[in-house]
């Protein structure tokens, strides 16, 4: 535990973290080269890049995950060597992992504990267990109450519980690997003032992510790693946004999307009363009604889970309409007229999936099946009796040069591109078609900047041919600097509508967290 | 984690070899333990299926029937659904075979009858397997268990029909009537004997030819049809099939139907070629050993044809070991086969991780000693 070593970190001016010359291959693919990293203990140190830039495979390395081809890691001044995540643990080392690694049936108490029980007997255990969680909760002011179900626990709440699972086990270098992406504007916050107290407390944290604006806030340092290299380290209070944008891309670019204003025309696609409700009987979807017209971009802002991915499984024929219906482009689509997803195509919707890997693409699949998909029927690429897979190839290679997917290669496996690749190839699947309607989930989840500024691009131009475009994001940023009016949706309803110049992130983040009247975004339950 | 990949040659070619080469280390102790030679062993297993004409005669023979259950459990993996039910499909498909044999045998030769007896063979096996799929895709029973206790069910109406409505009459033994002469499928010693080449008597008749072709239309079927494309998509992603306009339970249905209709024509190279008559069991494990083919061929028509030969040599080279050998007894060769499919199938991936670490540890070697 961390027995009060402020005492020593005055004689004692090593760093935290040391990393030298650290390599890592996969195969061919070099993910870290030579990287070198100090983190100096107390602070809060930001390590920043784009997908594929090497992040994770370093961080893993540090909490033994993987192990280096070469290079040393040095902890407190000592060399150390990690071959499991047991031995990080036992250097002190924890990680918040971005998906969280908790049982949800668990208490929090359990899920503290479990892996480190001081006792065999169960009941001494959490006795001992309680105490100590007592102690870091007091200490670190991090309230949580300890026999709370962790599944019934707000996000935010369930990652503190990780976080106290870490110090739990002795942790005096905490690793969190993109820990924003599913909290609130206000769950950030407070994050961020736990992550204050810990630094006060001597605690390093090394935070990664792809968020400029949080290193910003809240690191001392930060680091920007590029293609499996570092390629800069900067005091954060010497340094903004663009430079390190250009630093993660190596280039200069555009943080805000270049848009003409709208002029929106007809409604081409409207939600009338959709309520949709899972197997459990629960409304997902809560009496949601919403129109989008020609020319114009409609952005739903909202935490994941509050019924965006239900929505748009509805809008594009994956789930049937239960209740209410859709009307897409003068068609009425509902309980006596049940479409599935290839009709609503034909109805000409173009729908970009949230999760390219869940829906959007079969990361087994060579490119050139991926991009057929949901065309696989159309006649250009069928013959009488066998599929024309020249004519498929084909149609992958015109994709890739229109939209700059690189590796130009359609026989290439779909999981062998970049994230930012892989969403060209699905965006130019569903634009190319030119569809009167398109709906865009997360557009740029997992898309290096670079890539960002292209697919707005690609989106903007959709709209100003007169198309219909309704964009679901959690980023926030992104919502108000690409739609043209956004809608908030909390627990399955729409709870605000806003013009996108009217809007700002404290505004939407009040709705998100549904401020008004919610407690789960603020609350935490008593001690 | 899934970073690592290794190039093809090893993963289906090295990794398969080895683990086969496991499996005979591990027998080869198992044959020392009881006071016997391990290699002697081998010499007269390999002398057995491949050493003269009608040992790969049989070896052929049982090979067929592997192909065809392999296929069916091929079809059925690639859209993610795991066919244990091939036995029982095999079973009932040779009961439509037969059927379709016994009433129509008196008035047509082979060449004629075979497509019949294919169409309700294919017919019989489909119609099995179509209800465990129907359960799977409408009312979510797991396709595992139901095919398993078809199985069962499948072994049972095959033992009333035999001793109750198929019996030949005045005959103890629970088997139909022989099939005519004229209706039976040529055996490839009658082939080659039109060719002026005279091979010895064996089982193995043209239902090889069958088992080959098989191979090319599920080929073509997987990988270059639509229904392929969305059977192939539902194994591996049904939310992306789902995403893709794919009626994914219609989907699902129709694959296990062509699972089992594969699976069925094991009837044709037995009740209309091998043994000229439905009887009991004919299908004796094949439908088992068509999952352990399956996964050694990696899914795919030319692999599951060479692990087909490796299990139809185990067979026949097996039988041959016993009847040598009196002291390894039958069961002993069933011990090696199940090391073999242990090995093959069970603990695939066992070596894998050792294999990717030699493997980095090389290239990586190589990649420096390049700079």
């Amino acid at each position: 535990m961390l027995s009060q070593d402020n005492t020593s970190q005055g004689t004692d001016r090593s760093p935290a973290i040391d990393l030298r010359k650290i390599n890592k291959s996969f195969g061919p693919v070099k993910a870290n080269k030579n990287v070198d990293l100090i983190v100096a203990k107390g602070s809060i140190h930001g390590i920043i890049g784009e997908n594929g830039a090497g992040k994770s495979t370093l961080m893993s390395i540090l909490y033994g995950f993987y192990e280096a081809d070469s290079g040393e890691i040095w902890v407190n001044g000592k060399l150390t060597s990690i071959h499991s995540s047991k031995d990080a643990i036992a250097t002190g080392i924890g990680m918040v992992h971005q998906h969280f690694m908790l049982i949800d049936t668990f208490t929090v108490l359990e899920n503290v504990m479990l892996g480190a029980e001081q006792s065999s007997s169960l009941k001494q255990s959490k006795k001992s267990a309680r105490a100590e969680l007592q102690r870091l909760s007091v200490e670190f002011g991090l309230a949580v109450d300890p026999d709370a179900i962790t599944g019934d626990l707000a996000v935010g709440l369930q990652q503190r519980v990780e976080i106290l699972k870490a110090l739990y086990r002795g942790a005096e270098i905490l690793i969190l690997d993109e820990p924003t992406g599913v909290l609130t504007p206000q769950e950030v916050q407070q994050l961020f003032d736990i992550l204050s107290a810990l630094r006060e407390r001597g605690v390093s944290v090394m935070l990664i992510t792809h968020k400029l604006q949080e290193i910003i806030a809240i690191t001392d340092e930060v680091t920007v790693m590029r293609g499996g290299t570092m390629v800069a380290t900067r005091e954060t209070a010497k340094t903004n946004k663009e430079e390190l944008a250009e630093l993660m891309v190596g280039r200069k670019v555009l943080l805000e999307v270049d848009k003409e204003s709208a002029n929106p025309q007809q409604v081409l696609l409207e939600a009338v009363n959709l309520t949709l409700r899972d197997s459990a009987g629960v409304a997902r979807l809560d009496d949601v009604s919403l129109q989008v017209r020609a020319g114009e971009i409609v952005g739903i802002a909202g935490v994941s889970g509050n019924g965006q991915t239900e929505l748009l499984d509805v809008l594009s024929g994956i789930s049937a309409v239960q209740q209410g219906s859709v009307v897409l482009n003068g068609v009425t689509i509902d309980k006596d007229n049940v479409l599935n997803a290839k009709d609503f195509r034909h109805l000409s919707l173009g729908h970009v999936a949230e999760d390219r890997h869940k829906q959007g693409m079969v990361t087994q699949f060579s490119a050139r099946e991926c991009a057929i998909m949901g065309f696989q029927d159309e006649p250009e690429f069928n013959g009488r009796l066998l599929m024309d897979n020249a004519a498929v190839t084909e149609h992958c290679t015109n994709l890739m040069q229109q939209f700059d997917v690189r590796p130009n290669n359609p026989h290439l496996k779909a999981a062998n591109f970049s994230g930012g690749n892989q969403q060209k190839l699905c965006i130019a699947r569903e634009i190319e078609r030119q569809p009167k309607v398109l709906l865009v989930g997360q557009p740029t989840r997992g898309v290096d900047i670079g890539a960002i500024e292209f697919i707005h691009q690609q989106i903007v131009s959709l709209r100003d041919a007169g198309n219909a475009v309704l964009v679901v994001s959690v980023e926030l940023e992104e919502v108000m600097s690409l739609c043209d009016r956004i809608l908030v949706m909390f627990e399955g309803r729409i709870v605000g509508e806003m013009a996108a110049v009217d809007a700002d992130a404290q505004k939407l983040g009040l709705l998100m967290g549904n401020a008004g009247g919610d407690n789960s975004a603020t609350g935490v339950a008593a001690q | 984690m899934s970073n690592k990949t290794l190039p093809t040659w090893i993963d289906v070619g090295v990794i398969p070899l080895i683990n086969v080469c496991l499996a005979f280390l591990v027998s080869g102790f198992v044959i020392l333990l009881i006071g016997e030679s391990p290699l002697e062993a081998v010499q007269y297993m390999i002398t057995g299926a491949f050493g003269y004409a009608e040992g790969i005669g049989y070896t052929l023979y049982y090979s067929t029937n592997f192909i065809f259950t392999g296929l069916a459990v091929a079809v059925a993996f690639h859209a993610g659904l795991f066919n244990i039910g091939g036995e029982g499909q095999a079973y009932i498909g040779g009961l439509g075979v037969g059927l379709m044999c016994m009433s129509l045998d008196s008035f047509m030769p082979w060449w004629a009858l075979i497509p019949f007896a294919i169409a309700a063979g294919a017919a019989f096996g489909a119609a099995w397997a179509f209800i465990p799929a129907y359960l799977q895709a409408y009312r979510g029973s797991h396709v595992v268990i139901t095919t398993i206790m078809f199985n069962f069910i499948a072994s049972a109406l095959m033992v009333y029909l035999l001793v109750n409505v198929l019996i030949e009459p005045g005959t103890m033994s629970p088997q139909s009537r022989v099939i005519a002469d004229a209706a039976i499928l040529p055996s490839m010693k009658d082939v080659f004997a039109v060719f002026g080449v005279n091979i010895a008597n064996s089982p193995l008749n043209i239902a090889l030819f069958l088992a080959l072709i098989c191979c090319v239309l599920v080929w073509l079927l997987l990988w270059h049809t639509r229904l392929g494309y969305a059977i192939r998509m539902i194994g591996f992603n049904e939310q992306a099939a789902v995403y893709s306009g794919i009626n994914t339970r219609r989907t699902i249905v129709i694959t296990m139907c062509i699972s089992g209709a594969l699976a069925a024509m094991v009837g044709i190279n037995e009740v209309m070629g091998a043994q000229g008559r439905v009887l009991l069991d004919y299908v004796a494990g094949a439908g088992f050993t068509g999952i352990a083919v399956s996964l050694m061929g990696r899914n795919h028509p030319v692999g599951i044809i060479i692990a087909s030969l490796l299990f139809g040599a185990l067979y026949q080279g097996g039988a041959e070991l016993s009847f040598e050998v009196p002291s390894i007894t039958r069961d002993l060769v069933v011990v090696i086969q199940g090391l073999v499919i242990l090995f093959c199938g069970a603990l695939s991936l066992m070596i894998k991780p050792t294999i990717e670490k030699l493997f980095m540890k090389f290239f990586a070697a190589k990649e420096s000693a390049n700079v």
